[in-house]
């Protein structure tokens, strides 16, 4: 079988904000849940500045290493029609926070577990903003499985410093930072994820 | 009245020669390539670096979120029903089906739109375009695709607006499309543009895709059998997420034949 041509990607652009931010979008872990960690950071380009346009959409795995999900990160009132924030209850593994004016982001969530035996746990990042033709991937590791990270064979070809700006530095308890460096020094690293095998020529459409 | 000051910048002469030179470079033909002069936004927000390919058949990023009934209401997928009034403009429907690149339909998956009014002004304090906001229209949409991948949009046609990549620079009428597959990976936001639109040529977020095929991939088909008599005009627009889905590498597994539309 040849593999259908996809439809190309194209920027988010810079009007976005009256409609993929939702309420509660950064509050991933159940309402009051004593393991809460919070995540932040901020996301820069390559001058240094702040990026207020980005979104940042954040998968995860549950604290059990479970990648199943849930419905209900964005859930609307049937009366309304307003966003209603989770239930307080699910963990759904997403979500979704735009860049304030200062290019800053925050997050609440729980911190993942394993998802197979043996696997370094990781928060999964897309990066959306005005300019950006395509989104970027990257991982939020942990500090506490900065070891375990060294030695993932799918990372092996980082430098140490390369491979350090997928690690997020612990502020104090519970509260851990993670700047997006989109250009230049120290510029973060980015994933993509190729087929195996690589499909042959796509068929113009 | 005063006339706004044309911002300072290229013209868009040197723009099209940047766009005729990028497209002699050599890209990715398929995705825009994340560094292209001709966007300027895009000068200090690519990475230099190439991305670092992950094969690992486990990663997290080949499973992903899940939407359900709770994250949509009924009325989410007409944005002409979302005021009192009815908005002003090009009365449309918008229709198609997400589909990977096997050809499967990407089911009960979330589809999120968002678009400027007739008049080319966004509903964002940012957006200074002197067009009339429209009371009666935001411009956002959602709905979740069907067992076959479908999904169906009510709207208004967009106004193309002016930016200020360079001087005298305008989109053409476009909506914005994000899409979730069953796969982090294959998560696609882009843009639907209206068929024989002049101001393609003119366009560096289109022209962003070199290669002519997968920008036609970009214009959304009018269709005379999705009109609806006294209503609204009907366009249709397939999407095809790229990325592996999961299923993608089970051994043996044979895709879905193809539904015959």
């Amino acid at each position: 079988m040849t593999p259908r041509p996809h439809t190309p990607s194209q920027t988010v652009g810079p009007f976005f904000g009256y409609a993929l931010p939702f309420p509660g979008g950064g509050d991933i872990a159940p309402a009051g849940h004593a393991d809460t960690i919070t995540l932040h950071g901020h996301v820069h380009d390559g001058a240094g500045q702040p990026v207020p346009d980005a979104i940042i959409e954040i998968w995860q795995a549950d604290p059990r290493g479970s990648l199943s999900g849930a419905p209900g990160s964005m859930r609307r009132d049937p009366v309304t029609g307003r966003g209603i924030g989770r239930d307080g209850v699910e963990f759904t593994g997403f979500g979704r926070v735009p860049t304030d004016a200062d290019g800053h982001w925050a997050a609440r969530t729980l911190a993942p577990g394993p998802h197979h035996d043996g696997a370094v746990p990781y928060l999964s990042l897309a990066v959306f903003a005005r300019g950006l033709l395509h989104h970027l991937f990257t991982r939020v590791y942990l500090p506490e499985h900065a070891d375990a990270l060294a030695r993932d064979p799918s990372l092996a070809t980082l430098t140490p410093e390369r491979r350090a700006t997928l690690l997020a530095r612990r502020e104090r308890d519970a509260l851990y930072r993670f700047d997006i460096r989109l250009q230049g020094e120290d510029e973060t690293v980015f994933l993509d994820f190729p087929y195996a095998p690589r499909p042959l020529g796509d068929v113009r459409g | 009245m005063t006339t706004h000051a044309l911002p300072e910048g290229l013209s868009q002469q040197e723009i099209d020669a940047e766009i005729a030179k990028a497209q002699t470079a050599s890209h990715p033909p398929h995705h825009p390539p994340r560094d292209y002069p001709p966007y300027r936004s895009s000068h200090f927000r690519h990475p230099k670096q190439p991305p670092i390919p992950v094969r690992d058949p486990e990663a997290v990023e080949l499973t992903g979120p899940v939407f359900g009934v709770t994250d949509v209401t009924t009325l989410d997928h007409d944005l002409t029903r979302q005021h009192q009034g009815e908005p002003l403009g090009e009365r449309i429907t918008v229709s198609g089906r997400v589909l990977d690149r096997a050809g499967r339909p990407v089911r009960h998956q979330l589809v999120e739109l968002w678009q400027a009014n007739a008049s080319g002004r966004y509903a964002h304090q940012l957006d200074q375009h002197r067009a009339p906001l429209d009371p009666n229209f935001t411009g956002f949409g959602r709905c979740l695709t069907g067992d076959d991948g479908s999904y169906s949009f009510t709207t208004i046609k967009p106004g193309a607006y002016p930016w200020r990549n360079h001087v005298n620079a305008w989109r053409p009428a476009h909506i914005h499309f994000s899409l979730f597959g069953t796969a982090f990976n294959q998560r696609l936001v882009t843009q639907m543009y209206f068929p024989g639109d002049p101001l393609f040529p003119y366009d560096p977020v289109l022209r962003a895709v070199t290669d002519h095929a997968a920008r036609e991939r970009l214009v959304a088909a009018y269709d005379h059998e999705r009109s609806v008599p006294e209503w609204s005009l009907g366009y249709r627009w397939d999407v095809v997420l790229d990325g592996p889905a999961a299923t993608l590498f089970e051994p043996g597994s044979r895709p879905a034949e193809e539904e015959v539309r």
